[in-house]
């Protein structure tokens, strides 16, 4: 090997090198950028009003998101009912019984479907709920977001799952302890930081989701009295907000989006530590 | 002789109560695929290929043909995966292979932060932020210096398929990345060793025992955020302009398969309206199921433990 | 002596993998039988057997029949919950449940199970810790974390979080291998303790510990069960010529 080719080598290094760097600093660029100017806008625009008042007219000061808020809250508690349990189980049997065809089936279906556009479950919805029901409805707001979760929640509990030690399992099995009892008492419960790790990041994602709602829960500029009544959502507010041509309300809209990303990131940052202590 | 694995009921129970909730995803998923057949049907029986083929939507006249929203998403997603691509393997390789362990694990972490911001807020910075910049500064300049090609001609409005290509390019950066970085880190070290060992520089070592071990799992990152791309949904309904036309400057408006069911599903006047909706939700499940089942596959066969559903 | 566990015809794949060939073996009541071979000769896979932990093992495949004294271990419509009951296990590695206490690891069969009454908890968990010698050791501390404890005292723990379940058999599976010495000898002692009440069936890699604490000695290699006999004529004056290769040290 010549003196040449090494000195090639070496710049082709040189270059490859600087072109990893230069990418990274491409792809986190914007995060600096967008979160910038979320905080920037948001907390100018934000105030105790905006936690307790419903959106006002624009031109009209002192509007807020509460009625956006609440709606999120209750939309995604409602979707946590039926999808946390039904995910939950469902790791439960990928755990313990998970090793044929099915399974296998089950496994890879969820990873699909967590891939599926979501506008495509609010489609879904809406043909389930919303037409049954003849109307807009929370109802149906939390049942596309039940949908959305369950797949996520499956694979993550599962992960987790699996990584309780098969000696706790085979102690208590030894101990003459059913199957199903030791399922539910010595593995989730081994696992459960590890799982409510989980939920919180599903959560986290489905609290953002806009998509799905459009037309489910619809929106209300008002609050919502029934479940059966179109609802409004945080997410919902920020997109109709943000499309508007009123500069009021896109104050709101960013004072919004402050709100949602740092709840976002609070939840994930719960996750994360809690993963961590269960680590040290 | 008996093999029989006689269980109390308590485990029977069990295991059919368990088996039920974890076959809700194979009913979720047939379920979806069922409902959206059946409610293209009217649209399906009406229009036929011509619904591809054709570009003529009129909700008045009831008639419905999609070509422009199917071009619109194609465009959208190919030249933003065509840009992500570089960015985010760049980026894996700097995370696994460059950067010292501290700061790889920031830049990761960075990354699943980028990813975890939901799409609206990336619709809200790119509407207010981000087209009038482009509006005001990028776009005048690809016209003054490109504009003797096709893709710039016209005049700036912002919005944009531009914009469309770059803020689905924002968002599914962070998804290809800790995929790609997932795959990268799968890589034995032996082979790395052995390609080290021979003298190879660092560059030459993810070359010749990287990026060959890990291109089907790249290639699946890639595939999987193909799919976001053609599914993402808010942001680009608030930046492409919406305006069904197919035009080959990326200055023009467009329009997306996704944009038009957030557009218009809600308020939809008529069965035929609605259903042809449907037929343009089916399409849009058809080609991300099928853009999914290949990825994960890619994946799977990569590592058979692979978690999925979390990226 | 009372024959308590009767083993006839055993075989047991794994997927292709016939790990145990036709084994036919007796352990009487109140005795300590102990199950030596080189590492793969399929002991613990004998021994796993008789409280159906194949179970959990999906390409397992058991034949044959195991009396529990009148139960066949797997005969129709017998659950193994009850046969686990009725045979307790400790295993290689102590196995403590981490976010337990001390106290609660003792009584872990019943709570996980379902209630038990307060009184009664607290004379399980005393009677079962002064069984295995550890009472004195922690009495002053069972609320703390299992976890806490030393190796050989989170084995003794398992050991008496097995017999306080009140099992009629005790396996162990290799149970002072991840030990220390004294720990060991702790645990040598134990077993002598425990043969008056309980049924031991002890796996074991170290044949000097087959000598010190069984009665009856069974040597296994490839799969097949090679000689059982008494310990003492086994160790001296085994009858076939394997036998008396493994237990010299010529098999390596």
């Amino acid at each position: 090997m010549n003196l040449r080719s090494i000195t090639v080598r070496r710049a082709s290094n040189l270059t490859a090198t600087v072109l990893m760097g230069a990418a990274t600093f491409l792809v986190l660029l914007p995060l600096v950028i967008i979160f910038y100017h979320i905080v920037k806008m948001g907390i100018s625009s934000i105030n105790i009003g905006f936690f307790t008042n419903i959106p006002q007219p624009p031109g009209e000061a002192g509007g807020g998101m509460a009625n956006g808020i609440a709606g999120s809250a209750v939309m995604i508690g409602m979707a946590s009912l039926v999808g946390l349990p039904v995910g939950i189980f469902g790791a439960i049997y990928l755990t313990e019984y998970g090793t044929g065809r099915l399974a296998t089936a089950i496994r890879f279906c969820a990873d699909v479907l967590s891939g599926i556009p979501s506008i495509i479950t609010g489609m879904v919805a809406y043909s389930l709920v919303v037409v049954p029901l003849k109307g807009f409805s929370a109802l149906a707001g939390s049942f596309a977001l039940s949908l959305i979760m369950v797949p996520i929640v499956l694979r993550t509990t599962e992960e987790q799952l699996k990584m309780v030690p098969a000696t706790l399992r085979e102690a208590s099995l030894a101990l003459g302890v059913p199957l199903w009892r030791t399922s539910i008492k010595v593995t989730l419960r081994s696992a459960m930081t590890g799982v409510i790790t989980g939920v919180l990041l599903a959560i986290a994602r489905v609290a953002g989701e806009t998509a799905p709602l459009l037309f489910t829960a619809l929106g209300n500029q008002f609050w919502s009295r029934k479940l059966t009544e179109p609802m409004a959502a945080l997410p919902l507010q920020i997109f109709n907000f943000a499309i508007s041509p009123y500069e009021d309300w896109h104050r709101l809209a960013w004072a919004g989006a402050l709100v949602l990303v740092v709840m976002m990131f609070g939840l994930s940052l719960v996750a994360r530590w809690l993963g961590r202590t269960k680590h040290s | 002789m008996n093999t029989t694995t006689t269980k109390k009921y308590g485990d029977r129970i069990f295991r059919a109560i368990t088996l039920l909730f974890a076959l809700t995803i194979l009913i979720i998923l047939l379920g979806m695929t069922a409902e959206m057949v059946s409610e293209s049907l009217p649209s399906l029986r009406k229009f036929g290929w011509g619904f591809v083929t054709g570009s003529d939507w009129d909700a008045v006249q009831g008639s419905f043909a999609a070509l422009p929203y199917l071009y619109g998403s194609v465009v959208s997603s190919i030249l933003a995966i065509l840009l992500a691509t570089p960015l985010s393997v760049g980026t894996a390789l700097f995370i696994t292979e460059l950067a010292p362990h501290k700061v790889g694990a920031v830049t990761a972490s960075l990354v699943e932060l980028l990813a975890a911001i939901p799409s609206v807020i990336y619709g809200l910075w790119g509407i207010l932020v981000m087209t009038p910049w482009l509006q005001s500064t990028v776009e005048p300049f690809l016209i003054k210096y490109f504009g003797f090609l096709p893709f710039f001609r016209g005049a700036p409005y912002g919005v944009s398929m531009l914009a469309a290509v770059f803020i689905l390019m924002i968002m599914i950066v962070p998804i290809i990345t800790s995929i790609t970085k997932e795959v990268l880190m799968a890589v034995p070290s032996s082979q790395k060793e052995a390609a080290v060992a021979l003298g190879a520089t660092r560059w030459e070592m993810i070359r010749i025992a990287v990026l060959p071990y890990g291109r089907s799992g790249i290639l699946g990152a890639v595939i999987l955020g193909l799919g976001r791309a053609i599914g993402e949904t808010m942001a680009v309904t608030m930046v492409i302009g919406n305006t069904p036309q197919m035009s080959l400057s990326l200055l023009s408006p467009g329009y997306t398969m996704p944009s038009v069911i957030a557009n218009e599903f809600a308020e939809t006047t008529t069965k035929l309206h609605a259903s042809a909706l449907m037929e343009i939700g089916l399409i849009l499940l058809v080609v991300t199921l099928f853009i999914n089942f290949m990825a994960r596959m890619l994946l799977w066969s990569v590592t058979r433990k692979w978690k999925g559903g979390v990226a | 002596m009372n024959c308590k566990l009767s083993i006839r015809d055993l075989n047991i794949h794994f997927g292709d993998n016939h790990a145990v060939k036709n084994t036919i073996m007796d352990v009487a009541e109140n005795s300590v039988t102990a199950i030596i071979g080189p590492s793969g000769c399929g002991k613990s896979t004998v021994l796993r057997s008789i409280n159906r932990m194949h179970d959990l093992t999906p390409s397992a495949r058991v034949t044959g029949t195991i009396m529990l004294d009148e139960t066949d271990i797997y005969g129709r419509g017998v659950d193994p919950v009850t046969i686990r009951r009725r045979v307790g296990m400790v295993f290689q590695k102590p196995n403590p449940f981490p976010a337990m206490s001390i106290y609660d690891n003792v009584i872990a069969g019943y709570k996980l199970n379902g209630v038990l009454k307060k009184g009664e908890a607290d004379e399980i968990v005393e009677s079962s810790l002064k069984r295995v010698a550890l009472w004195d050791e922690v009495k002053d501390r069972l609320r703390t974390g299992a976890v806490e404890l030393s190796g050989g005292q989170q084995q003794r723990l398992c050991i008496a979080r097995t017999i306080a379940v009140k099992p009629e058999v005790i396996l162990m599976d290799e149970p002072a291998s991840a030990l220390d010495p004294i720990s060991t000898l702790k645990i040598e002692e134990l077993i002598e303790e425990l043969k008056s009440k309980y049924t031991i069936v002890i796996v074991t890699h170290n044949m000097q510990q087959a000598a010190r604490v069984s009665d009856v000695t069974a040597f296994f290699y490839l799969g097949e069960l090679v000689e059982i006999g008494e310990t003492r004529k086994l160790f001296t004056n085994p009858e076939k010529k394997q036998t008396e290769d493994y237990i010299t040290g010529r098999f390596g």
